[in-house]
């Protein structure tokens, strides 16, 4: 992937920034430039909005499959995580063995290495989500 | 101007190896390693955490545990010998990922194990002298020892971030001082995948003797002795080292238990120092005297006179892990996943 | 409304399956001439051509596939208009759309719509990774979701609201593969165990391989003509009755619930309403079971079946053949196989085989009104078609 296509989302990757719309309050991720539920009356009025990291699992698969790039990690574990503002989020499960895993669990943002552009190439940063220690 | 650290984070990762199972795979007594080591297990980086996310981890908890915006923090400093890109900072990723970015000053720092400290020096400098607010040290690593190599028993991953600065400081630092001499006992070339050393000459006229003048020259320069402190931090390649310049210094094991983690995590190298500092701080009383001496081979000590304040009261730890949590939770592997984890399998282009 | 009715009068289709002898140009032409045949046309009649292919940029390195398969049909001469159309796993359906409403609108007569996909000549990995980029590839894909993990993780949320059970997901395999032992022209053709699905290498758990539709080759081809002059090329017209196209957000983790594609809601009305149909009138159908749990948010969603009762019905034998709505009597994409863009024509091939009543061994008993679902990505894109005997 072209250096540009990663370095533009890098507030998003990071400190996981999305969108709340200035009409009706609604919050999305990743950024927006209209919200849909107000469409026409939110152009230009969509605000910068950081999540807090912090959700619960809404669902969730342990991969045995997987592109090359992520063969170190298999077995691993990709979520659907509802962060605690109501947005829904894609991301991996670290730090967690699978049979511990549940609906429900909660767990925040962390970051990590999400992949790279192979050995001379670029290393991607990003968010995934670890459980929150009780 | 008073300067010293306003907050701190630490990080190791889950993964741990123990010396047995390193010993079994290459045909060595790893119980009499980890005896002579005093090392019982080392942690493991996963496959997606690098010096990199180590810093954040650590940078991350540390801006938890205090209410300061980052915009305020003017330089940001990552001591390690394992930085991720031989060209392309580490610390840029770390600033941006804490929000402290574009208004500062980043750069990485490589001197052996003692990146870490030797970043804590130039923000003290830098604080003291009212360039900036706030700074920040990070001392990390993930080394690597070759398959097989003595090493290897021993590097391992970890690392701690020191927000230094002159207001709510929860730990003065009272006087700092390097001892420096070239000496080549440890070192790793451009493009190599893991370091060289040069046997017990590491031991005698590098460790023991940087470590030992520059303690020695710190409690002259305070007019103290080892009694004057509640705890000893030193350079921890293995747990033994340590104990044997405790010893040969006039410091009790207990005053060098606190801030003592080979035996639990190995050596985190740039991050051992940072980290063993940490975990004293976890459990600090105000008025505790801390002396604090890294080491980097090639070879220099900084060494540090600490003093805990009464802030350290309201100091809001519960924010992020501590160092025993991060203990605790660990999960044991064995050397294939360790050899698939780290690299060391020969994977297809 | 559609301006003019349109009507179905010829069909081709390819072996499904690894055709390592053969190229993308040629299964194209393979599946487009047959349905040429099939319609008693010469070829100079034909005014447009529509293909469906999702990504033969990346299996095959060729973009203008329009004008390569208009080109070796020997329609180059002809200068007809061939346009390529793309929505992932609904490009073959929308491809169809585009021809029906070129037809319904009177811009042309006679169309041939052709839907195809080369997967095999990557190499497995690699053709997995494209087709993760179905899904949203910033969002979803670069996070480590794979498109079978995104279908696991709908059968996870799936089981867990009690909708059904990991038996009642995998026996629509056994169902489909017991289908595709019955198509000559199927990727699979041996009937497999309910064991054999679970205990499968696994995917993306709950998910194995037996719940997942295999990569394929193939192509497929249908010729569109206006009902009126339908009867001057064959004796069994088959008449589209309706259609309907819908969108959602291109990631799953968008929607408020993942156990409903409500873009099959929306698709399925908007064709019903244009047919005058309800779900009760269908008599066979052909739906998107790309995973095994697809086929259930199909069943549900296409208002077959109350949510949480499609799992039962698949496991006491309703959606079989004989039973009272069969399903994916072709073998589906799980056995008939799933190249990608050929899929959505392919259906409509199976459709009008059953309303003609020329399924032979899988033929549906009295079958007059078909249906075809057909999805792109998690539920991004979605077709459904009513075909009905003239
Ligand atoms: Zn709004």
């Amino acid at each position: 992937m072209p250096v540009a296509r990663f370095w533009r989302d890098i507030p998003s990757r990071y400190n996981l920034y999305g969108s709340r719309c200035g009409s009706c309050g609604k919050i999305y991720f990743p950024t927006r430039h209209i919200c849909p539920e107000c469409r026409r009356s939110s152009i230009g009025r969509m605000e910068s909005y950081r999540l807090s990291g912090k959700g619960k699992v809404y669902s969730y698969s342990v991969v045995h499959e997987a592109p090359p790039q992520l063969a170190v990690l298999k077995p691993y574990v990709v979520a659907i995580v509802e962060m605690d503002e109501g947005v829904r989020v894609t991301g991996q499960l670290v730090d967690v063995d699978a049979e511990k895993i549940d609906i429900g669990m909660r767990v925040e943002a962390v970051l990590r290495k999400i992949g790279d552009e192979g050995p001379s190439g670029v290393i991607h940063y990003g968010f995934k989500f670890a459980p929150v220690p009780d | 101007m008073e300067v010293g650290i306003v907050s701190y984070g630490a990080y190791i990762p889950r993964f741990r190896i123990t010396p047995i199972e390193i010993g079994r795979v290459w045909g060595q007594d790893g119980k009499a390693m980890a005896k002579g080591l005093y090392i019982n297990s080392k942690s493991v980086p996963s496959p997606d955490e690098d010096v990199v996310t180590i810093a954040i981890a650590a940078a991350r908890s540390m801006m938890r545990r205090v209410d300061i915006d980052p915009a305020d923090i003017g330089a940001l400093y990552v001591g390690s010998e394992s930085h991720p890109y031989a060209v392309k900072p580490s610390g840029t990723v770390v600033a941006e990922a804490i929000e402290a970015s574009p208004l500062i000053s980043v750069a990485d720092l490589e001197f052996a194990c003692k990146a870490g400290t030797a970043g804590m020096q130039a923000v003290m400098g830098q604080v003291g002298s009212g360039m900036i607010r706030y700074g920040v040290a990070i001392g990390a690593d993930t080394s690597q020892g070759a398959p097989g190599d003595a090493l290897e028993y021993s590097a391992s991953a970890g690392g701690a971030a020191f927000l230094i600065g002159s207001e709510n400081i929860i730990a003065r630092i009272n006087s700092t001082l390097s001892y420096t001499t070239d000496t080549p006992d440890f070192w790793r070339r451009e493009g190599q995948p893991y370091p060289s050393h040069g046997g017990r000459f590491t031991g005698e006229p590098a460790y023991f003797k940087h470590v030992g003048e520059a303690a020695k020259m710190m409690m002259e320069r305070m007019g103290t002795s080892p009694a004057d402190y509640n705890h000893v931090i030193f350079h921890q390649p293995n747990g033994k080292f340590p104990q044997r310049m405790a010893k040969m210094l006039g410091f009790t094991d207990e005053q060098l238990s606190r801030g003592l983690l080979p035996p639990m995590i190995g050596n985190t190298y740039s991050g051992a120092v940072p980290l063993g500092l940490a975990s004293v701080l976890d459990t600090a009383s105000p008025g505790d005297r801390i002396l604090m001496v890294a080491y980097g081979s090639g070879a220099g000590s900084d060494a540090f006179d600490i003093t805990v304040t009464d802030t350290i009261r309201h100091f809001n730890l519960a924010a992020a892990p501590t160092v025993a949590s991060m203990l605790e939770n660990t999960r044991e592997i064995d050397y294939a996943t360790y050899a698939k984890y780290r690299g060391k399998i020969l994977m297809k282009g | 409304m559609m301006m003019r009715e349109v009507a179905v009068i010829g069909i081709g289709i390819t072996k499904f399956g690894e055709l390592w002898d053969y190229s993308f140009r040629q299964i194209g032409i393979q599946a487009g001439l047959e349905a040429v045949y099939d319609a008693n046309l010469s070829g100079s009649e034909i005014d447009a051509m529509y293909v469906g292919n999702m990504s033969s940029g990346r299996f095959i390195d060729q973009h203008h596939v329009g004008a390569l398969i208009a080109d070796y049909s020997g329609m180059a001469s002809n200068h007809i208009p061939s346009t390529r159309i793309e929505a992932a796993g609904a490009s073959g359906s929308l491809a169809l759309h585009q021809g029906v409403m070129a037809v319904a609108s009177g811009t042309h007569d006679i169309v041939v719509v052709g839907g195809a996909e080369k997967m095999t000549d990557v190499s497995e990995e690699a053709s997995n990774f494209i087709l993760n980029s179905a899904a949203d590839q910033q969002w979803e894909s670069l996070m480590g979701a794979t498109f079978a993990s995104l279908h696991a993780m709908i059968a996870c949320r799936y089981i867990r609201e009690g909708y059904a059970t990991r038996e009642q997901i995998a026996q629509v395999a056994v169902k489909n593969h017991l289908h595709g032992s019955l198509n000559p022209k199927a990727q699979f053709q041996k009937p497999i165990r309910l064991e054999t699905v679970l205990r499968a290498s696994m995917v993306a758990e709950p998910l194995t391989m037996f719940d997942c539709s295999p990569i394929s080759d193939g192509a497929a081809a249908v010729v569109l003509c206006p009902m009126e002059m339908a009867h001057e090329y064959t004796d069994k017209p088959i008449k589209v009755l309706g259609i309907g196209q819908a969108s959602d957000t291109l990631a799953l983790y968008q929607r408020d619930d993942i156990c409903t594609f409500p873009a099959t809601k929306v698709a399925a009305q908007k064709a019903y309403e244009m047919a005058g149909l309800e779900p009760r009138d269908i008599d066979v159908v052909e739906v998107n079971d790309d995973y095994t749990i697809s086929e259930l948010l199909a069943l549900e969603d296409l208002g077959f079946y109350q949510r949480g009762e499609a799992g039962k019905a698949v496991e006491f034998g309703e959606t079989e053949i004989g039973g009272s709505l069969p399903v994916n009597t072709s073998g589906g994409l799980k056995a008939r196989g799933n190249p990608i863009g050929a899929t959505g024509v392919a259906q409509i091939v199976e459709i009008v085989t059953q309303l003609r009543g020329d399924a032979e061994r899988r033929q549906v008993k009295e079958a007059e009104i078909g249906m075809a679902h057909n999805v792109g990505g998690t539920g991004s894109t979605v077709a459904v078609t009513i075909l009905g005997v003239a």
